[in-house]
């Protein structure tokens, strides 16, 4: 038979996904240039989301800026709270005097909002090929630690929790065994979908070999994260920059070798069962005492102080109306978030409001190599990996 | 460890370094913008700084150079990180882009550009990203004003918000919004 | 709508509305625009936890071409402004709008360059779901009083189009800024 095809004319043709589109958590651009199912080129927009992070932090003062930070990477919101606050911390020179009670607690707080992070990607990646089921498990076990959480924040995803030189409440009786019951509850669906997925013939065709990532290319874009983690190299900020009491809990990096889809599915499950490790280990160890830094100069004095004492009236009154005042100088802090190094560089001019607040979004890089991860795969592998990048639009947009 | 860093940039490039400092554990070299290139690569191949973790500007208003870019640098071997600033004047905001080393530089330079207005030689598409094309000015510059707004389409108007719909029993129809004109802003 | 208008009042006309109405409300296909934040509310209430499938409403239409009503999920920019926009114009009539969350209803913690104001800046809206983000009890709430307000609405009730309309035309004659394209001024198609 002749063969016809090479007369036909062919195009490439430009699709648009998004920014309103169900696969793409939050909104993202992708422009794909297709050539039948074959992609290639994609060029991504992004900015759909951007609020103007920095800006308003530049208008408020360093303790109101907390609220912006919980709305950067909304599905791990205690973790840039807490990069926040050692940021600030870091200028004040107050970071070694934080009471460990109030480290331990920002540390078994960021664990459980890291296990909510990877939870919400996981639904999110395995609805999107298809199983809804695993959603609903993922993000009933979400639950259990909004429930937590919100006990002692007083809210499920905006906790606004940090403040310049601690936390702003303690934990409530009872929390402890609560989390040993969501712990164990958590580890018993992380089981089930380990044995949904992870030998599962779709889930392993879908996301073995696609979205591979170069070690020299992720160093390169500066990820971090899962992504890099995925691709072999062991970096994560707990382990390399121990911060908190990080360096006194035993812990693993779990690590991928392929720098493929499947790779960050199972980096990010382990790594979930790693941060229950560390809440549970954390719970044990956790010592009594103050939960902020008992200084004048950036936390309010006990209530009942504040009713009979004047000098504590005057002192609340100040610190309310006229905030911290960190030296003139620069610092840059970093975490580790859901996605990688979670860094913020603020810039003190010696006022009570930032000259300069930025953060480092993990996601940043990832999607900013996407484009050219994605050349050379089809249409429907943009959705997993892209899944896989777990782009919060909050951090990425800012 | 990053202290031995920052000597032997001083040794090195005795001319470039205008002045540095560890004030509070972070090591910090300031460089001139003309030999931004040729410190980041020494950094990159000499140092084993293989990742370029950060790149943005701040904006001394009032001072002169007014903007300051700058970078952090870490060494993912080595474990050390490194600070690198470099001041660039208002008049002729121009600094070489830091693509040819790392990739990641790519985005952080085009959102630096779009925030700040500092161009970035040798960049291949500097175009906007996360602000639409019709915007114009550079917002995080400190004498770009807070409450200027662009909307990039006719918004109705707000005293005549509410759309009334024989459902809804609210019994505010005739109400009158507060005025929030201020919001129109500058287009 | 053109059917609707022509029915008149009368008793089979009040009994037909009840019976359309009861239909629509609890046969609700959303169009879920999710951006930010709130979305995570969303995912909550869908779920088993809170479940919005009980009111009939949790099948989700990713194609306004098929959704009964907008559920615009988070913060708009000034840049995804038009998308909104256009994704509104291309619903079919009958259609709702939920403002879910503070940043939809009025802006939230962002007034600054690049937030829009409140999503009613560009589209009528139903119901405005007040919170940052709203429990998803909240979002119930107002998904109960949506449904109630599609039970109370008249057939072949066009007020809120025609005002829309007005506003729109009104908007665009006093609009100074920068020439705005047609397909995001209005999607006809």
């Amino acid at each position: 038979m002749p063969d016809t095809a090479k007369d036909l004319h062919t195009e490439v043709m430009d699709l648009v996904l998004g920014p309103s589109h169900p696969a793409t958590h939050g909104t993202i651009r992708m422009t794909v240039k297709l050539d039948g199912e074959t992609i290639v080129d994609i060029d991504v927009e992004p900015g759909y989301l951007h609020r103007g992070f920095e800006k308003e932090c530049e208008d408020h003062k360093w303790n109101q800026c907390v609220i912006y930070t919980d709305r950067l990477n909304y599905v791990s919101p205690i973790i840039n709270n807490v990069g926040f606050a050692m940021a600030v911390e870091k200028l004040c020179g107050i970071g070694d005097q934080i009471p460990l009670r109030g480290q331990y607690l920002r540390v078994i707080l960021s664990e459980m909002s890291r296990i909510t992070d990877h939870l919400t990607c996981l639904a999110a990646v395995t609805m999107e090929l298809g199983a809804f089921t695993a959603f609903l498990y993922f993000v009933k076990a979400r639950e259990w630690f909004y429930e937590l959480i919100e006990g002692v924040c007083g809210a499920r995803l905006t906790t606004s929790w940090t403040r310049v030189g601690g936390v702003r409440g303690d934990l409530h009786d009872g929390f402890a065994d609560k989390a040993k019951v969501a712990l164990s509850k958590t580890r018993e669906v992380l089981q089930e979908c380990d044995r949904l997925f992870t030998k599962n013939r779709i889930f392993m065709d879908r996301t073995i070999d696609i979205g591979v990532i170069s070690r020299e290319d992720a160093i390169s874009y500066g990820m971090t994260g899962p992504w890099l983690r995925s691709t072999g190299v062991a970096y994560d900020v707990r382990k390399s920059h121990p911060y908190l009491v990080y360096g006194e809990l035993n812990f693993e990096i779990p690590v991928g070798t392929n720098g493929d889809n499947y790779d960050r599915y199972l980096v990010r499950m382990a790594e979930m069962e790693q941060s229950c490790r560390i809440i549970e280990q954390a719970l044990a160890k956790l010592p009594g005492g103050p939960v902020s830094i008992p200084d004048h100069r950036y936390t309010y004095p006990d209530k009942q102080l504040v009713y009979t004492n004047i000098e504590a009236l005057i002192n609340q009154f100040k610190l309310v109306y006229e905030e911290i005042r960190p030296p003139k100088g620069e610092a840059y802090a970093y975490v580790e978030g859901g996605n990688g190094e979670l860094g913020f560089y603020v810039v003190s001019s010696g006022g009570n409001k930032p000259w300069k607040c930025r953060v480092h979004p993990p996601c940043f890089p990832i999607m900013a190599a996407l484009g050219p991860v994605l050349k050379g795969y089809m249409l429907a592998d943009i959705i997993p990996t892209f899944g896989s990048v777990n782009m919060i639009g909050g951090e990425m947009d800012r | 460890m990053s202290k031995e860093v920052l000597d032997k940039l001083l040794a090195k490039f005795p001319q470039a370094v205008v002045s540095s400092h560890n004030r509070l554990g972070d090591e910090t070299a300031v460089i001139k913008r003309e030999s931004l290139l040729e410190v980041m690569r020494w950094l990159r191949d000499e140092c084993a700084f293989e990742m370029l973790m950060d790149l943005t500007a701040v904006d001394y208003l009032g001072e002169e150079p007014r903007f300051e870019m700058v970078y952090h640098l870490k060494s993912l071997s080595k474990n050390y990180r490194l600070r690198i600033k470099a001041r660039v004047p208002e008049g002729d905001p121009v600094i070489d882009s830091l693509i040819p080393l790392w990739k990641g530089a790519n985005w952080f330079e085009r959102e630096c550009h779009e925030m700040y207005g500092i161009r970035f030689q040798g960049h291949p598409d500097l175009r906007p990203l996360l602000l639409y094309p019709e915007f114009k000015g550079h917002p995080l510059r400190k004498d770009y004003p807070l409450d200027r707004r662009q909307p990039r389409l006719p918004l109705l108007a707000p005293e005549t918000r509410r759309f009334p719909r024989s459902g809804d029993e609210t019994g505010h129809e005739g109400e009158k919004l507060p005025d929030d004109s201020h919001e129109h802003g500058e287009f | 709508m053109g059917l609707e208008s022509k029915l008149g009042s009368g008793f089979l006309a009040t009994k037909l509305e009840f019976f359309v109405n009861w239909a629509r409300k609890f046969s609700l296909f959303q169009y879920p625009f999710i951006t930010a934040c709130c979305g995570m509310e969303f995912m909550s209430t869908m779920c088993a936890h809170y479940d919005m499938a009980r009111f009939g409403a949790e099948f989700p239409r990713f194609t306004p071409r098929q959704a009964d009503f907008l559920i615009v999920v988070g913060t708009i920019s000034h840049k995804l402004a038009p998308v909104l926009r256009r994704v509104y114009d291309q619903m079919c009539e009958p259609k709702w709008v939920i403002a879910f969350g503070g940043c939809a209803s009025c802006g939230g913690p962002y007034d600054n360059y690049a937030t829009l104001q409140g999503i009613d800046r560009i589209i009528p809206v139903d119901i405005y779901i007040p919170g940052c983000p709203p429990r998803p009890e909240m979002v119930l709430d107002g998904l109960m009083r949506l449904m109630d307000k599609i039970q109370k609405t008249k057939l072949g009730d066009e007020s809120t189009q025609l005002r829309y309309e007005e506003m729109l035309s009104k908007a665009i004659r006093e609009w100074k800024g920068p020439k705005v394209e047609a397909a995001n001024l209005r999607a006809d198609w």
